[in-house]
């Protein structure tokens, strides 16, 4: 007999969703200028979950004013005084932790079990670990007497909504920047409650402002001659056009782009534990994660028995209603991204690559992707190549440590990397040879906010999270 | 040398103590980080309702129920074995345990007090806790164990032996008291709290599990630490990739310190999702335990009544 787990989802009564929201602006909410709004959906059924305001170039204005008016009291609190703030803030995610879950998984689809076990409590860690910085910024490293950059436009993607905003505000507060903020078109309800937390903790008003919108919001706030600092995470195509446009100006920039991470096991690996660790580097959040595991690079001798293991892993996946507590893989956030995948494992099948997914009912509406395993991958295929930000893995094999090494970074990218040895000596080795930004050993996709975060080549660069996050947000 | 080895395709890797310890240490490595993480994850699993009602019965289905005191008497465990066979006086519909556990000279009684009732009869033997005994004591244990009609032994293995790397021997001890055991099913206690480390525990899984043991069992419940979802999940492993390689089946037993529905209903989801639905099943899965019980029939009857009931609502035995 079959041991089927009944549905256990999560009540959505913890986040009532209004039918509409605002911009928020020196500390109110307000509709836009030109009273355009956009509508944000469920990803997992395609229902409308609420109308937010499309901010315009005139909102986008008053935003950044808004944030310049509250800069010089701002940056002259002391920073214990900071502190208080962002503790507070801290404090509140937690207090709030449940509606926060509810309400990320409504609007961007990823799994209860993840925004409930990882993206909230660590939106409350950066914000405990960057407060904890805010009153000892002169010895940080960075100088006597570091000086705040001014306003500071962030710009935001749609993966990890809320955990995202928590990189870019955290040291921002902390450093005595204010800020204005645009969170993805696809998932702006996150950020929409995180403004009200901000008034709950009663920051001085102006002090963070959240404009939503689209592409051409993040355009006008990027260009804006206002802005001291621009702070992007996201595609690398857009970050090109943002360095494009901040190029000669005095802004300073960090740019948190794509990438094609290499997972990289060897034949001594502990085997279940390297299983987990595939799985979760790339299925994690259904793949929408930048530095997700995409490329596995596994020693030929152990290949097969490997892949055997992994594929036995796959088949117990959950796929299905992000709001269900037994979900491991959720709803593509949209029909634009699901079309994306789509078109780039269409290309792998196309290019000869072996594709297998395991047998798993989809639910009929929303949109979905089945966990995706390819194998007989080569180096030039497409999807060895291209971010395809989805729940799809390529399979490639190497027979030595420096095959390895080459494969790996033979690739435009540079953000992240893992290797799964019992060797000490091997992997202190191979970490040193690979060009990325974060190397995790015998894990995947580990976050913290003591640790700094951060791309090689086309993965962008500055660094987010740790005491080197505080330098992209400091006159240094 | 091994004389009553099963016929395994890894027959070979039992030749020698040198070859022994060349394949038991050629075994993948164990990533403690990582799969304390894959056992708690899986911790968090939620089972209500219909899930829930089918996990109760089976654990109460999967329960080896346990007396292995010094002060056991004939009359503790005949009211024992009465609970086993009709565990909720209020409900005739709640399942039969698996088995019985009790010490070998408890063994006549218990098989007298089940009889009809299909529930087995397990002994611990072998010197049981320690296992510190010479080999002919072990198997006389066994032998007298078996004689008296226990269906099941369950065997402590020779901890001394193993850590000082003396597989060979740990082998052949394993070997003789599995022929020892006649038709008797055999369960192998690793002992794991005293194995300590992941790795070793791997070793001793598949050791046992080459000399032929039935089942793999976490601990006789009788050191600080004894079965945890971790090393269970890491049984479990072991269980699934020996049937991967050389067909035959095995069973896992975790035991000590399993007390609430929530525990066991965790202990389930670790096979469901590890071994696989092969081994939810009380022929391959049991829990050695002596409280859990009556928490497993408490739980049953608030998903009957809708109320929680209280422990004088379940019997004392």
């Amino acid at each position: 007999m079959k041991f089927e787990y009944a549905p256990a989802p999560e009540s959505r009564a913890t986040a009532p969703v209004a039918s509409s929201y605002g911009l928020f602006i020196d500390g109110e909410f307000r509709p836009s200028a030109a009273g355009k709004a956009f509508k944000t959906i469920s990803p997992a059924t395609e229902e409308v979950l609420s109308e937010v305001a499309h901010a315009g170039a005139d909102d986008v204005d008053a935003a950044v004013a808004a944030a310049r008016r509250a800069f010089p009291r701002w940056s002259g609190l002391p920073g214990a005084e900071r502190a208080k703030y962002l503790f507070r803030i801290a404090r509140l995610v937690q207090e709030r932790a449940r509606e926060l879950a509810v309400l990320e998984s409504l609007d961007n689809g990823k799994p209860i079990r993840e925004s409930r076990d990882v993206d909230i409590p660590l939106v409350a860690a950066h914000f405990f670990y960057y407060a904890g910085w805010a009153d000892k910024l002169p010895h940080a490293g960075f100088g006597r007497d570091p000086r705040p950059l001014g306003v500071a436009g962030q710009v935001i993607p749609w993966n990890f909504p809320l955990l995202m905003l928590a990189w870019k505000i955290a040291p921002a507060l902390a450093t005595g920047n204010t800020v204005v903020l645009k969170p993805a078109e696809t998932t702006p309800l996150t950020a929409l409650r995180f403004a009200e937390i901000c008034r709950q903790a009663a920051l001085p008003p102006g002090v963070v402002n959240i404009v939503t919108g689209d592409g051409t919001t993040g355009a006008a706030l990027v260009e804006h001659p206002g802005v001291d600092k621009v702070a992007f995470t996201g595609s690398t195509a857009v970050g090109r056009g943002i360095a494009r446009a901040v190029a000669g100006t005095r802004k300073k920039l960090t740019l948190e782009l794509g990438g094609k991470a290499a997972n990289i096991v060897f034949d001594d690996a502990p085997v279940d534990q390297a299983v987990e660790g595939i799985v979760n580097g790339i299925f994690f959040n259904q793949g929408h994660v930048c530095c997700a595991g995409s490329r596995l690079l596994v020693q030929e001798s152990v290949a097969e028995e490997l892949l055997a293991a992994l594929k036995r892993r796959m088949a117990t996946l959950r796929v299905g209603d992000p709001l269900d507590k037994n979900t491991d893989i959720g709803a593509i956030n949209s029909a634009a991204q699901l079309a994306r995948i789509r078109d780039l494992a269409d290309a792998g099948t196309a290019e000869g690559a072996r594709r297998w997914s395991p047998p798993c009912d989809l639910p009929t509406e929303g949109y979905w992707f089945p966990p995706t395993l390819f194998t007989e991958v080569g180096q030039s295929h497409r999807i060895a190549r291209e971010e395809i930000f989805g729940p799809v893995l390529s399979v490639l094999t190497f027979r030595t440590p420096e095959e390895a090494v080459a494969k790996a970074n033979n690739t435009p990218y540079g953000l992240s990397a893992g290797i799964w040895t019992e060797k000490g000596s091997r992997m202190l080795w191979l970490a040193g040879q690979l060009r990325a930004g974060v190397v995790w050993s015998n894990t995947f996709n580990k976050f913290d906010p003591t640790s700094p975060f951060g791309g090689y080549q086309e993965s962008g660069y500055g660094r987010e999270g740790g005491r080197h996050g505080l330098g992209a947000y400091l006159d240094v | 040398m091994p004389s009553t080895a099963p016929a395994l395709p890894l027959a070979d890797v039992t030749v020698s103590d040198a070859a022994l310890r060349r394949f038991l240490h050629g075994l993948p490595g164990v990533d403690a980080v990582g799969l304390e993480a894959r056992a708690a994850a899986l911790g968090t699993r939620s089972i209500k309702t219909t899930a829930k009602s089918y996990a109760i019965d089976l654990a109460i289905s999967m329960i080896d129920l346990t007396t292995l005191e010094g002060a056991d008497t004939p009359g503790k465990v005949r009211s024992l074995c009465a609970k086993g066979a009709a565990p909720d006086p209020s409900d005739r519909s709640a399942p039969a345990v698996a088995a019985i556990c009790v010490y070998p000279d408890l063994v006549r009684e218990a098989k007298a007090a089940l009889r009809g009732t299909g529930i087995a009869v397990a002994s611990v033997a072998t010197a049981f806790p320690a296992g510190r005994a010479a080999r002919s004591v072990k198997l006389a244990d066994t032998r007298e164990a078996v004689a008296a009609g226990a269906d099941e032994v369950d065997m402590v293995i020779d901890r001394g032996a193993f850590l000082a790397g003396r597989y060979l021997q740990v082998f052949e001890e394993i070997n003789a008291v599995k022929a020892a055991c006649g038709d008797a099913h055999l369960k192998v206690i690793l002992e794991n709290g005293e194995l300590a480390a992941y790795d070793t525990i791997r070793r001793a899984s598949w050791l046992a599990m080459l000399a032929g043991a039935d089942f793999i069992k976490t601990s006789t419940g009788k050191v600080a630490v004894n079965a945890t979802p971790a090393n269970t999940l890491l049984m479990l492993e072991a269980v699934r990739d020996f049937r991967a390689a050389t067909g035959r089946q095995v069973g896992v037993k975790p035991a000590g310190g399993i007390r609430t529905t929530k525990d066991a209903v965790k202990y389930l989801v670790l096979v469901n999702e590890t071994a696989g639905d092969d081994w939810l099943d009380p022929a391959w899965f049991r829990f050695g335990a002596s409280s859990l019980l009556n928490d497993l029939l408490m739980q049953r009857q608030k998903l009957r009544t809708g109320r929680y009931s209280g422990p004088d609502y379940v019997t004392v035995d």
